[in-house]
């Protein structure tokens, strides 16, 4: 049991890692963009924009927790 | 061809960027404790990457090309993201960067403090350190071999971009005889995150049923968008930072 926790774990380290959230916006991103290009809207343009929603926040989060651990 | 080119950089860089990073372990390792069990670590973390390249690399031909592009797309993105989000990072001091040589410096001492009993003729410490530095830096570029080689129909161009990288890296590494530090790991780390998420976009939206506009070469303003947009948030990560205390490097 505790070898497949392990595995698990690893796993969800090297595909997720640090930050889940990512991970979670990325695939509502992806479902938004199979949905409008299955009612044949067009939706090239929705990845880049969460991509980079995304990244910004992640980033964000991290600065913000960076200068707060700095500076209580 | 525009993908082939783009194909063999980004695996090369990958490969090349993991690589120096295993052989830095490598090195300390085998300079303290000697080559033989430390090379035999080495031999069999080759061979288990290599059995995980050739068992999935066919094995995902048998996936329908827009669905096996749909779940390659969110894995690249995935992964992509992680290596951008700490490449800007340290880009703009709020991570610290990475440091080969105190890395070796670190390995080498944890290596001389550990203890020497042999088994069966084998220095077990020196066969683990190495085994698990060269799988676990090989996976990285194992799956992006695999994921970048199967969804182009391309898994031999990857395969050898990956070889190459290792070749250049080991030949450099006899020739300095010691950790490769003036390697730009850090850049080309922010590179290889622009281009693996890059691709993680371009897949993931053509898996989704999205046609891109100007079709193929719509990848090279896929491209210049991350990077811009990288180069911009560390930018303004930059100027924020000035106040701060600076953040010294790490292995």
């Amino acid at each position: 049991m505790r070898y497949l926790r392990s595995f698990g774990l690893f796993w969800w380290d090297f595909v997720v890692g640090d930050d889940w959230r990512v991970a979670a916006g990325l695939a509502v991103a992806l479902a938004l963009t199979w949905l409008l290009a299955r009612a044949d809207v067009t939706a090239w343009w929705l990845l880049p924009i969460a991509v980079g929603l995304v990244l910004a926040e992640s980033v964000r989060r991290e600065v913000r927790s960076s200068e707060e651990r700095r500076d209580p | 061809m525009s993908h082939s080119i783009l194909l063999f950089l980004t695996t090369f860089a990958a490969s090349a960027v993991e690589a120096v990073e295993a052989l830095t372990i490598v090195l300390a390792v085998g300079v303290v404790r000697g080559w033989r069990s430390t090379l035999v670590g080495v031999g069999a973390a080759t061979v288990v990457l290599a059995a995980f390249v050739a068992a999935l690399g066919p094995a995902l031909r048998l996936v329908p090309i827009d669905s096996l592009r749909f779940v390659v797309g969110a894995l690249l993105l995935a992964f992509g993201l992680q290596w951008l989000r700490k490449a800007i990072l340290r880009a703009s001091g709020y991570k610290p960067l990475h440091d080969e040589g105190e890395a070796f410096a670190r390995e080498r001492a944890q290596a001389e403090d550990a203890s020497r009993a042999e088994v069966a003729g084998m220095d077990w410490y020196s066969f683990t350190v190495a085994f698990k530095g060269v799988l676990l830096e090989g996976l990285e570029v194992a799956f992006i071999v695999v994921t970048f080689g199967s969804t182009q129909g391309r898994l031999g161009l990857a395969v050898v971009a990956g070889a190459a990288a290792v070749v250049v890296v080991v030949a450099l590494g006899l020739v300095v005889r010691g950790p490769l530090m003036r390697v730009p790991e850090n850049t080309l780390k922010f590179g290889v995150g622009v281009l693996l998420t890059s691709f993680g976009i371009f897949w993931g939206g053509e898996g989704a049923g999205v046609s891109w506009p100007g079709g193929d070469i719509a990848i090279l303003g896929v491209i210049a968008y991350v990077a811009l947009l990288s180069l911009a948030l560390t930018r303004m990560l930059r100027r924020r930072r000035p106040a701060l205390e600076p953040v010294p490097t790490r292995a």
